[in-house]
């Protein structure tokens, strides 16, 4: 218990890291991002009765996030948002039988692991370009932004995921 | 009581979400506003120490080019110099109240993060309260005009760049009296719009703008950029033109900034007719 909750921890500073001094430098075609720090709700583990940590530490992750890019509070709501929505989008992409208590993204299959990561992607980044634009004027330039930085982070969070899930023994 | 504990309860986890979903709502819609971004800013000591280390690395692929702008700059001010039949062996720097030269004071700083691909667009320097950086001064580069200092640390200080949303300047068509209100609309980048210039005024695509120092920040005739294409707006009576910067907003590194030593007199005066 105390050594997966140590990574999460080291996994949460990496992220935070990784994303304000690399991926957010990348401004491809001049205005996209990877939002890759969305995985840390991939990994986190589900568990029932400590939803609240988990929300509350999304927000954190969030809100760390728009400190360093200094933006408001609109990574917080989003991947607040995502977060909570997160057990739905797990029942729509794995099915109403899975036992989410063991698992790992890893073992899943491609398409789901697909569904799954669109979904999650998709709601992060919906919220964050409505709040971040916030008008109804500029509806296509958030929806256009909303999918090519979607596609850009689902490459990139397939990648990691292969990357570095521990090799099947 | 007993129902509503039960209820609480029961939707804990919906609660807390409604209550850290209004935490961030509000930080971002305080954020739409100028000066509010008090809590959350990159301007204190972790994100700019962090952003200042990974800058020095970076810095060094840059070094050749910032050394032709460099070079490029003095080259200019060297040629205004000798034009002007100064004497530099004898000239000295002077700060004298009375001169009209004496009006601004200049600091360098290095931006260390830059950020041009959202709507509201913040950079970052690594000067602050302890170089005498403070809220409002102007930030300016060799090309042309850059943003407005927002918050300020110890040692840091963010800019809001002139592509955000929120910015408006002062600014004026060169050689002509017509002033209007530099704003972006967030569409492109390097393109900023110029509001507000009457239908009367003699414009023509290529012309120069400069600031128009009716302001305290910016001294008048910093130069901004050049005339893209202009078109009437809704009511037909003024212009909407579009500015193409004389700066790469993406590719800003060396950055002056600009202290008005009479800010606080024109501020002082300007508050006594509010009162009135």
């Amino acid at each position: 218990m105390n050594n997966s909750s140590l990574s999460n921890i080291i996994f949460f500073l990496v992220l935070i890291f990784l994303q304000t001094t690399l991926f957010n430098q990348i401004d491809f075609l001049g205005y996209l991002n990877p939002y890759i720090y969305i995985i840390f709700l991939v990994y986190y583990p589900y568990d029932r009765d400590n939803t609240i940590i988990f929300i509350f530490l999304s927000f954190l992750l969030g809100l760390s996030i728009d400190i360093f890019s200094d933006s408001g509070g609109v990574h917080a709501a989003a991947t607040l948002t995502a977060a909570y929505l997160r057990p739905v989008l797990m029942r729509w992409s794995f099915g109403v039988s899975y036992d989410y208590h063991t698992i790992k993204i890893s073992k899943t299959t491609f398409g789901q692991r697909i569904n799954y990561l669109t979904l999650l992607i998709l709601t992060h980044h919906l919220v964050l370009y409505s709040l971040e634009i916030f008008s109804f004027a500029h509806l296509v330039s958030i929806v256009k932004k909303t999918i090519f930085s979607a596609i850009f982070t689902l490459i990139l969070s397939l990648i990691f995921i292969s990357l570095f899930s521990k090799k099947k023994t | 009581m007993q129902q509503i504990i039960n209820f609480l309860i029961r939707n804990k986890t919906f609660i807390t979400y409604l209550v850290l979903l209004f935490i961030a709502l509000g930080l971002t819609f305080n954020a739409h506003s100028y000066h509010n971004t008090k809590f959350v800013n990159s301007a204190n000591w972790l994100t700019g120490g962090i952003y200042n280390t990974s800058d020095a690395i970076t810095d060094y692929f840059h070094l050749k080019s910032y050394n032709e702008q460099l070079v490029k700059e003095n080259r200019v001010l060297r040629s205004m110099l000798l034009n002007a039949g100064v004497d530099t062996a004898q000239a000295k720097p002077r700060f004298g109240k009375d001169s009209l030269l004496n009006d601004y004071r200049v600091y360098n700083a290095s931006v260390i993060k830059n950020s041009y691909s959202k709507q509201r667009n913040y950079l970052l320097i690594d000067r602050g309260e302890k170089d005498s950086i403070s809220q409002d001064m102007g930030v300016i580069t060799s090309q042309g005009i850059v943003g407005i200092i927002e918050n300020t640390s110890s040692g840091y200080a963010t800019v809001q760049s002139v592509m955000n949303t929120l910015s408006e300047i002062n600014a004026s068509v060169k050689h002509t009296n017509n002033f209007g209100s530099l704003q972006w609309d967030g569409k492109s980048l390097n393109v900023v719009q110029l509001v507000d210039i009457l239908r009367a005024a003699p414009i023509k695509e290529g012309d120069t703008i400069i600031t128009g120092g009716m302001s305290s920040i910016f001294p008048k005739g910093i130069p901004i950029g050049t005339i893209k294409d202009f078109s009437l707006d809704v009511s037909e009576n003024y212009y909407i033109i579009n500015v193409n910067l004389f700066n790469d907003m993406a590719t800003l590194d060396h950055v002056y900034v600009l202290e008005n030593l009479n800010r606080e007199e024109i501020l002082k005066l300007e508050s006594t007719i509010d009162e009135q």
